[in-house]
């Protein structure tokens, strides 16, 4: 408690003084690390006003309409968001079918049955599906799998299924190799491993010793997976999916390749169609016109409206699970 | 007892964990898939040429030169913005906000800025660069991808900053260090292999992205390092040339999605080497 008299008083100064340095870099380093959080968020609104104020001029062109026609008519002009928000949701929607039993299907294996010194290299190889640039996959599916898709399953597919009801119409007409399908297929390759990975993830948060009374019960490993680890993880893969249909929806290069970039909506998933970022990437620079311009720009704010309410609802998921888990630790 | 229900169950319970087997089978199938076709189709296209000669009009022969220089160019300006800013930024929400509200919105944007559409990006920077200047340059190029870096590096930073334990910072609190130099001292010192992991992996990012650069850098046939003009880029070229007609253009794009691929896969490997060296 004895308080050390400072009776040099040059010494205090230069103590008082660089203190008060301290102080000042302090204050200067809280404050640039605050403004650059407040970037982010400036990016942020920054994104929404400027495709605002570029959707303007389509928006109060063709108002509410502009969401539910279907033509896209750059001659005359005439603007309808409704086959490429079509496209979009349906490629996402297909790929999501595909990739959400998949990649809980990995998980599983990763988790459960893999042997210990393949689990890393393998998990690591999951994950590089994720690193494969997109256009790699669009160059990909476009000159390897369209053609041989074409050639081979497609025309098979066409046969087979005509005559069954419903079925002969999702996969009709002439096999293109590239289209919807096509594109989804490609889609649910891509977003595979963020499933997977948030997947594997809540699998490893399940107590062992949930797992060891239901085996103790006489449970078979798939009861197991079914009744305990389903359940418990359920909140987990709900966020992941949500991530991963994030990114399908904005997912751009790999679909420009092959989905054949067709302002129509067919009842056939083997017809080619477009997607909002599709049309973005294919007609942004050729377009004429502020009216062609403006509308692909409130094309892209419709898809940023649309990633934005899923990625936040996928954040809400993962937020509740980080809660969880924070609670019970 | 009960015999043929043990057996069912018994069949359940193997079908299932089989068709388990087979989706990861079906996933590492694509990816043998596509690395296997990129060797076939790109290997013979990696000449010295490649790396000396600009990109040629249909029917000639060339390189990717002035698409790879572009390529470095924009990323690296791009890295060198948006790591700074990223590094701030996650220091702020792991050190100072943690569970402010303020935090709470930046953390929550950022996670959305992260899986954003790249292709959203490319339009904002459309809209407040290249409108203003008039005319498509390397610049904005760079600035669209540093906005796809700095959510990256933000997240990493933060996760990796949350990783060093309070007792350290305590410990340098304790002997008199002021805040920022606990900081910029102990626990930027300890998370800076995954620090670095963050930035390299947000260099992967980038060095594959195509959709910001479309209407951003645009594209350039000629050798170029002036940045207030348009630029070519890797992935750009790759896109134009694939999508044209004429099979020697298809032979440089294979070629240069070979080359793309693999710097962004070694380093996204060697990104991970170095996160489990440390744990």
């Amino acid at each position: 408690m004895a308080d050390i008299a400072v009776t040099d008083t040059s010494l205090a100064r230069t103590r008082i003084t660089s203190l008060r340095r301290f102080g000042r870099s302090d204050a200067r380093f809280r404050a640039l690390t605050f403004l650059a959080a407040l970037l982010v968020v400036a990016i942020f609104i920054g994104i929404m006003v400027a495709l605002l104020r570029g959707a303007w001029p389509a928006l109060s062109a063709f108002g509410w309409g502009f969401l539910t026609s279907t033509t896209w008519n750059p001659v005359t002009e005439k603007f309808g968001a409704l086959p490429a928000i079509y496209g979009t949701l349906i490629t996402s929607a297909l790929a999501m079918i595909v990739a959400v039993p998949v990649g809980i299907g990995i998980a599983i294996f990763l988790t459960e049955l893999c042997p210990r010194p393949l689990k890393r290299p393998i998990g690591i190889a999951i994950e590089l599906l994720a690193g494969i640039p997109s256009i790699i996959y669009g160059i990909w599916g476009l000159f390897i799998f369209a053609p041989w898709f074409q050639q081979n399953l497609q025309p098979w597919l066409i046969d087979r299924l005509a005559g069954v009801p419903v079925l002969q119409d999702l996969f009709a007409g002439p096999p293109y190799g590239i289209g919807i399908f096509t594109a989804a297929l490609i889609l649910s390759i891509m977003v595979l491993p963020f499933i997977t990975a948030v997947t594997r993830d809540v699998f490893e948060t399940v107590p062992s010793a949930l797992k060891e009374s239901a085996y103790s019960l006489g449970c078979t490993k798939w009861e197991v997976l079914w009744h305990v680890i389903l359940p418990f993880a359920r909140t987990g893969i709900v966020g992941g999916a949500m991530l991963a249909l994030g990114r399908a929806l904005g997912e751009t290069m790999a679909v420009t390749f092959v989905i054949g970039n067709a302002t129509r909506i067919d009842s056939s998933l083997f017809a080619p169609g477009t997607t909002i970022s599709a049309a973005i990437a294919n007609e942004f620079t050729e377009a004429v016109g502020p009216l062609y311009t403006s509308s692909l720009i409130a094309l892209g704010l419709i898809l940023f409206v649309i990633t934005f309410i899923v990625l936040a609802a996928a954040q809400l998921q993962l937020y509740i699970l980080e809660r969880r888990a924070g609670g019970r630790a | 007892m009960n015999r043929s229900r043990y057996f069912r169950r018994r069949a359940v319970n193997y079908l299932l964990l089989s068709l388990s087997v087979c989706a990861t089978v079906f996933g590492l199938g694509w990816l043998l898939l596509i690395l296997g076709a990129l060797v076939r189709d790109g290997v013979a296209g990696i000449t010295p040429a490649l790396f000396s000669q600009m990109t040629p009009p249909p029917g000639s022969n060339g390189g990717l030169a002035n698409a790879i220089v572009g390529s470095l160019l924009m990323s690296a300006l791009a890295v060198l913005v948006g790591t700074p800013i990223g590094i701030f930024a996650g220091t702020y929400l792991a050190e100072y906000g943690r569970h402010g509200w303020t935090a709470f919105v930046v953390r929550f944007v950022n996670d959305i800025l992260l899986s954003a559409p790249s292709i959203i990006v490319g339009l904002f920077i459309y809209e407040i660069l290249v409108l203003q200047m008039g005319h498509f340059s390397g610049w904005a190029g760079a600035a669209a991808l540093a906005a796809i870096v700095i959510p990256v590096v933000v997240r990493t930073t933060e996760n990796m900053l949350l990783l060093i334990p309070n007792s350290l910072r305590e410990a340098a609190a304790a002997l008199g260090t002021p805040r920022s130099l606990v900081i910029r001292t102990v626990t930027w010192r300890a998370a800076r292999a995954g620090i670095v992991t963050g930035v390299l992996l947000a260099v992967a990012r980038i060095s594959g992205e195509t959709a910001p650069l479309l209407f951003t850098a645009l594209n350039n046939q000629f050798w170029s390092t002036n940045l207030n003009a348009p630029v070519a880029s890797l992935p750009v070229v790759i896109f134009q040339f694939a999508m044209s007609p004429y099979d020697d253009w298809h032979r440089l794009a294979w070629a240069g999605a070979l080359l793309i691929t693999f710097a962004v896969l070694a380093l996204s490997i060697f990104a991970r080497t170095l996160e489990t060296r440390r744990s």
